[in-house]
């Protein structure tokens, strides 16, 4: 059964140097897409992958992720506005490495495009109100 | 034809007063001219919704059995700390207080989750409030500890109470050092990385007042969801900067000192704030109405984005070393599209001030005055002008020998 998943990959500093992605596909015959990359201010690499390919491979693929030390994380829904709190000032449309944040020119508010969100969680602290929450 | 306030109130209470948010008198004037739009148009609203530091409040927490002194003594507020330093029962906290626990920049960027402005929301919003203090204990004021809930419906009174707010425009920000700085303009991204600024522009007060002809000490105001009324000049109050040939201020100016009733204020318009690496304050919405006394009046009502220009300034360098040199001058026009071009390169730009929920505060406020709910105030006194020939210091350190 072949299947397709987006996930995002935090990898640690001491990894971010390390060929890792490439071996999904010549070791477990996987067929990747990236989305986003980026080294956050903490330098820890932040990789968001569309991975294809046979459920058995792509569990072994995961496996492997898993045994270097790479995070992972799907890639569902899991950043919210909490839109009580959110007073539309825009902080957050700077600091989003994935533009997820866009400001309405009318009617100045700011939307919150959620399939952009990388869940990267950059947004969280610098959101002045706090109005962005994880949730798992 | 020159107006009074007190006609323009006659007006007010008849419901037939012509009342326009500053954004909209903008397109009338462009297409009626000033002169008959200074005729027609009676109030022009202004609003703004931003973190502003230096705001507080305070409050009366009525005398305990036995009786306690809390001068002199120490108070806490949800774990915040409140000023003692008046008599027995009154207590002031300010928006940046922070727990004594909280543990600040130690891990940096400090997160600030809870602090001065907090409270003051929570408050406002009618949950209770931990109170924890601890005095001396005298003969007419026995008592040396107090552990209750405080709720402010039960408060003899509460007072917000901001001794600078509305500034009248102010710096941008930006970081040209090759690291991320966390400061109360937001997070700044590494060699211009991204831009900040905070005003609601063509809507602020005192943008649309740049000489303080209308707006003084008196004046009553939209202040947190309730009414208020400008205090005094904010600190700082600086009016003597270079300005546009409208008047407008090149940068930070003038500056409010506001006053009003907590207890008819709401969270909506006073929402506690954390600025990551920098504290906790409190983002407050102040609206003030502008009576188009003449045709003068109305011009300076008028004004636009384009026509607002503020300096760019390191925030990295010239900003805490206390230089004087900025990295440009851009207007706010081009700050709300979202990018600027700066020494070569196009930056992106984001706002700490809420330009949409300042609309809502002008609206909000025409409403009050056309459903005669809100009259004007003739200032009992103005504010300092550009004549007052205010010099704003910096500290003249001398050292303890």
């Amino acid at each position: 059964m072949a299947v397709a998943k987006r996930i995002v990959l935090h990898f640690p500093k001491r990894v971010v140097d390390r060929a890792i992605v490439c071996r999904l596909a010549k070791d477990y015959d996987l067929e990747f897409n990236i989305l986003k990359a980026l080294v956050t201010p903490e330098e820890e690499g932040l990789l968001v992958l569309e991975l294809s390919g046979e459920q058995g491979e792509y569990d072994k693929g995961i496996r492997y992720l898993t045994e270097t030390g790479v995070k992972i994380q799907s890639l569902s829904q899991d950043v919210l506005r909490n839109e009580e709190r959110c007073t539309h000032c825009g902080a957050c449309i700077t600091i989003c490495p994935s533009g997820a944040f866009e400001l309405d020119p009318i009617t100045r508010r700011v939307a919150f495009y959620n399939e952009k969100c990388v869940a990267c969680g950059l947004c969280i602290k610098a959101c002045p109100p706090r109005a962005m929450e994880v949730h798992f | 034809m020159a107006k009074t306030i007190d006609e323009i109130n006659e007006k007010i209470k008849q419901g037939k007063a012509v009342v326009v948010t500053a954004e909209e008198i903008i397109d009338i004037a462009r297409e009626k001219g000033a002169k008959k739009a200074a005729e027609e148009v009676d109030v022009v609203t202004t609003g703004t919704f931003g973190p502003m530091c230096s705001s507080g409040a305070y409050f009366n927490i009525g005398h305990a059995k036995p009786k306690i002194k809390l001068g002199g003594g120490r108070a806490y507020l949800n774990d915040v700390p409140a000023y003692t330093g008046l008599a027995a029962v009154d207590l002031f906290i300010g928006a940046n207080a922070l727990p004594d626990d909280d543990p600040r920049n130690k891990l940096y960027p400090g997160e600030f989750n809870y602090g001065g402005g907090h409270v003051i929301e929570e408050l406002v919003a009618g949950k209770d409030i931990r109170l924890e203090a601890t005095a001396y204990g005298t003969d007419c004021y026995p008592r040396k500890k107090l552990e209750t809930w405080i709720n402010i419906k039960d408060l003899n009174e509460a007072v917000l109470f901001n001794i600078r707010n509305a500034y009248q425009n102010y710096n941008v920000a930006a970081n040209t050092s090759d690291k991320t700085i966390y400061t109360y303009m937001g997070v700044l991204r590494a060699n211009l990385g991204n831009i900040n600024y905070s005003t609601s522009g063509q809507l602020s007060p005192l943008l649309n007042d740049p000489y303080y002809k209308t707006i003084g000490i008196g004046t009553r105001i939209f202040l947190g969801g309730g009414i208020g009324f400008v205090a005094w000049q904010g600190t700082q109050h600086n009016p003597n900067v270079p300005r546009t040939n409208k008047g407008v201020p090149r940068g930070g100016a003038g500056s409010l000192a506001v006053i009003g009733d907590l207890k008819q204020m709401s969270p909506r318009w006073l929402v506690g704030t954390s600025m990551l690496g920098y504290g906790c304050t409190l983002t407050v919405g102040i609206g003030v109405p502008i009576p188009i006394l003449s045709e003068e009046i109305l011009g300076y009502t008028t004004v636009t984005d384009a026509e607002i220009f503020a300096s760019v300034t390191d925030y990295s360098d010239a900003y805490p070393t206390m230089k004087p040199e900025t990295l440009g001058e851009v207007s706010y026009a081009e700050l709300k599209s979202g990018r600027v071009k700066l020494k070569g390169k196009e930056i992106p730009t984001a706002s700490l001030s809420s330009y949409s929920r300042a609309v809502e505060i002008a609206q909000t406020l025409k409403k009050w005055i056309k459903d005669g709910k809100f009259l004007l105030t003739q200032p009992v006194a103005p504010l300092p002008g550009v004549e007052a020939g205010i010099k704003f210091k910096p500290l003249k350190e001398r050292p303890i020998e």
